[in-house]
């Protein structure tokens, strides 16, 4: 559904006679398949936004080319505005308009006849749960309602594609949460989700796959499960009665125990492919043995060890 | 077609907006009032040399140069309005769409235009008791006249402001070009009291021109050649002036 190859963006910015180039994106290689959620995940100015702004019609990419359903983002611009919608970070509404009144706004502003507009304001309202505020003033809003009536702008027209920058930087859990299933309910109408986000858990549970971006380059990408599969692996911690050495002997030679750790006195730390099938193998074995385990633990890397892995650096400090 | 429909559309909501938050009336009337009401009775005898014998000749006189800056202001500061809208997102969000770009500037100018009017509507209604008199016609001419000389000062206003798309600059720019322009339009004091040399200096100025056009329409001379003359030279520059915003505005947010 969205295919970039090579984008590229610097700014130039003039400060007393002097030019700096920004690199904002070096290069970046997308593949978005049809109906799914896709995350663009990286730390503050890592060049989500830009890039965002080129798939989306308002930058001029300085090289490289993309395709969005299947129409050429250089050659055609409008036609990409037709299969499009795009919410900026920053939402974009005026205080003194209420959501019904944008909405119809924004429906004519695609061409749409006032009735039909009307109609299908009608229906975004009740699908975003905003029925009940529709009618205040936009300034009035929570952060939560304001963000939801961002997005019921960007789908009236019914795009193909929806472009979100960052849909939940600064909600609360409780809105963060509402958001994500509003955005679920787009995939499951058959909309392609492009969003960015630096939330960690937001690129875990919402998308089904993602690309890693830091300083304008895409670091990793895949399922979120592939990526963290993809560092180290599951890590199984073991705790047993006695001294690890028989234990050592039994394990260190099986073939799905990548690496072995020991950790104290009576503690392993087995790093394995896959911990959900490892388990029972080590349970066997040691009981096998005769020896006693006294506790188990799966530990699933995250994200950020995936972020740490790539980049040197964690994302929760950048 | 197309673009008539969708500055209509654009038209529409600013009006909603203009509606919905009235202060702005207040602030644009504060200054023409307060020089309504105070400083226009001391000038009978300096508009004694423009044929001003009576108090109410000098309302005659001063009334359009007043109605003339209010205009020129009003229009001068529509940048702003402009500036904000880009800042607020409301125009990134507009881009998406396919809805015209030169209308978008338009419905804008449009609303500008229109607060310019009611203002004009109301210093004119305000001065009557002090003896203002025009004729109907002359009025109208007037102020379409009024409308083109506000529409060319806020494309100016636009072009700069898209060029530096700073508000903080935009202000002190704005106060600086227009202290000299006014006053070389001799709007609030008729040039024909000031040195030779400023005199033709201000033949160089299109808002002197559109001043003495407004004065003459007011005086009551429809036929008076500078009404003509001070017409062409300001539709001409409004023309001029608004093209190249559109221009501008297209390529700015494509
Ligand atoms: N208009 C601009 N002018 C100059 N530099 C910019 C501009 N917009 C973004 N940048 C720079 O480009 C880089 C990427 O920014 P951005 O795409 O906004 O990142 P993100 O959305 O990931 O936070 C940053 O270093 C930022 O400072
Ligand atoms: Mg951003």
């Amino acid at each position: 559904m969205i295919q970039a190859n090579q984008l590229r963006k610097s700014y130039r910015t003039k400060r007393r006679r002097q030019t700096t180039t920004v690199d904002a994106v070096r290069g970046v290689d997308l593949s978005v398949t049809e109906g799914e959620i896709f995350g663009f995940l990286g730390p503050n100015g890592a060049g989500k936004t830009t890039t965002l702004r080129m798939l989306a019609t308002l930058l001029d990419p300085d090289g490289g080319q993309a395709h969005i359903a299947g129409v050429d983002l250089r050659a055609n611009p409008a036609g990409v505005r037709a299969v499009i919608g795009y919410v900026a970070q920053g939402g974009g509404t005026w205080d003194e308009v209420s959501a019904r009144e944008e909405l119809v706004l924004q429906g004519r502003m695609h061409g749409l006849s006032k009735a039909e507009a009307q109609q299908r304001t009608h229906a975004a309202l009740q699908a975003f749960q905003l029925d009940e505020y529709g009618d205040r003033w936009c300034k009035t809003y929570s952060g939560g309602q304001r963000r939801r009536l961002d997005i019921a702008l960007g789908v009236i027209h019914r795009p193909k594609v929806l472009f979100l920058d960052e849909p939940t930087a600064g909600l609360d859990p409780q809105s963060r949460a509402h958001m994500w299933e509003e955005v679920r309910r787009l995939r499951s109408e058959g909309m392609t989700v492009f969003l960015t986000t630096h939330y960690l858990d937001e690129a875990d549970a919402l998308c089904d796959r993602i690309a890693i971006i830091d300083y304008g380059r895409i670091v990793a990408e895949g399922t979120p499960e592939e990526l963290k599969r993809d560092i180290s692996g599951d890590v199984v911690m073991i705790g047993l009665d006695e001294p690890t050495t028989r234990a050592e002997e039994v394990l260190k030679d099986k073939r799905y125990v990548l690496k072995l750790e020991s950790v104290g006195e009576t503690g392993l730390r087995l790093y394995v492919d896959a911990g959900e099938t490892a388990i029972p193998h080590v349970m066997r074995e040691l009981n096998d043995n005769g020896i006693t385990l006294s506790t188990i633990a799966l530990h699933r890397p995250s994200l950020d060890d995936v972020f740490l892995t790539k980049t040197g650096r964690s994302l929760r400090e950048s | 077609m197309k673009l008539l429909r969708d500055t209509w559309l654009l038209y529409q909501r600013q009006l909603l907006l203009m509606w919905r938050s009235p202060i702005w009336l207040f602030f644009a009337l504060a200054q023409p009032v307060t020089y309504l009401f105070l400083f226009a009775p001391f000038l009978q005898k300096a508009l004694l040399p423009m044929g001003a014998s009576t108090i109410q000749d000098a309302y005659n006189i001063y009334v359009p140069g007043l109605l003339v800056v209010m205009c020129f202001y009003t229009g001068l500061f529509a940048g702003f309005g402009l500036v904000a809208e880009l800042r607020m997102g409301i125009l990134e969000r507009a881009r998406v769409t396919p809805i015209s770009r030169s209308a978008l500037l338009l419905g804008r100018a449009a609303r500008d235009v229109t607060a310019m009017l009611i203002q004009c509507a109301l210093i004119t209604i305000l001065s009557v008791p002090f003896g203002l008199t025009v004729p109907l016609p002359n009025l109208l001419v007037a102020y379409a006249l009024l409308t083109i000389i506000g529409l060319m000062a806020a494309a100016i206003s636009y072009d700069i402001a898209l060029t530096i798309k700073n508000e903080n600059a935009l202000g002190s720019l704005l106060n600086s070009i227009g202290q000299p322009i006014a006053l070389l339009a001799g709007v609030l004091l008729p040039l024909a009291i000031a040195p030779v040399w400023i005199q033709k200096l201000a033949l160089a100025n299109p808002f002197s021109w559109a001043t003495n056009s407004v004065r003459a329409l007011f005086w009551g001379s429809l036929t008076d050649p500078v009404v003509w003359q001070g017409t062409l030279i300001v539709s001409v520059l409004a023309v001029v002036t608004v093209l190249l915003s559109v221009r501008l505005y297209s390529r700015n947010i494509r």
